[in-house]
């Protein structure tokens, strides 16, 4: 139980920091490779402190690390949030996937009683 | 070719949930498909073990609908309804979503789009929520209550039959 409040409270968080675009595109850039703080600056028009900010809510969410060494610290992707919410979409996709395939035999039914579409369609394949 | 897609979900704003998935029949079956009680009855059914009880529709603009599932062996009923905003058949709806029990707060709202080419359509469902929050919620629904599970059986069960089903008649 606590463990599933400390879940959803950790996806919370994921998609917090998610919801932004520039915290987005500083992702994309570090699916790429580590980066530093002035290297992930350099293609937005924001400054290093707004950036050094965005980094912060983005580590804090455990979507990066960063390193030790004080004056780079450069930042890489963690990939376990990413994980996480995939898995959320995955099992709400399966939730509908179970009623699409149900759809897809009742479609096929439904062709078959159709004189024209079922022409070429032959009999059977009904659950 | 009996299973047409793979549906495809994505989340391209804080508040929507986007299901797109190609079916091989022409639009008119899929559209009649989601607005027919006995139609809609045989498909959108839930997990395992739940059925459609209730289903009224009033397919007009300022119409409502409502759907009521039961649990066969729980007893356990979930109720949502709406109002149709937009109706362009067989192309476009448009509906509000609202569940009796609150599970989330507010309204949805859905659109549904059916593009039809050689005589496959592609569906694009598209919820949008009233606050991020409230899509999150309902995205996570799905992990809820080993739902996710029981899913699998049922895709598992539905897979093996469709191909027993493809292979049989071969």
């Amino acid at each position: 139980m606590a463990n599933n409040v400390n879940a959803a409270q950790r996806l919370d968080a994921t998609f917090a920091a998610l919801a932004d675009p520039t915290r987005r595109a500083i992702l994309a850039r570090l699916s790429l490779g580590e980066a530093s703080v002035s290297e992930l600056a350099r293609p937005f028009a924001i400054s290093q402190p707004a950036i050094s900010k965005h980094l912060k809510v983005l580590e804090e969410a455990g979507l990066i690390s960063r390193g030790r060494e004080a004056q780079k610290r450069p930042c890489r992707l963690v990939g376990k949030p990413l994980a996480d919410i995939s898995e959320w979409l995955e099992a709400y996709r399966r939730h509908w996937e179970g009623n699409f395939q149900r759809l897809d035999a009742l479609l096929d039914e439904l062709k078959a009683q159709e004189p024209q579409a079922g022409a070429e369609r032959p009999e059977g394949g009904s659950l | 070719m009996k299973n047409a897609g793979t549906l495809v979900v994505t989340t391209p704003s804080d508040r929507e949930i986007v299901m797109t998935r190609v079916f091989d029949a022409p639009r008119d079956l899929v559209f009649d498909a989601h607005t027919k009680p006995q139609l809609l009855k045989r498909w959108l059914t839930g997990p395992d073990g739940w059925t459609m009880d209730v289903c009224d529709v009033d397919l007009r603009v300022g119409g409502t609908y409502r759907f009521v599932w039961r649990h066969a062996a729980g007893g356990s009923e979930m109720g949502m309804g709406g109002v149709y905003r937009e109706i362009v058949r067989p192309e476009c709806i448009v509906q509000t979503e609202r569940f009796d029990q609150a599970w989330y707060p507010g309204e949805g709202l859905g659109t549904l789009v059916l593009r039809e080419q050689d005589g496959r359509t592609t569906l694009t469902s598209t919820m949008l929520y009233e606050s991020k929050e409230t899509r999150d919620m309902v995205l996570k629904s799905g992990m809820e209550g080993g739902v996710s599970a029981s899913y699998d059986r049922l895709a598992t069960v539905l897979e093996s039959q469709i191909s027993g089903a493809t292979k049989g008649a071969a």
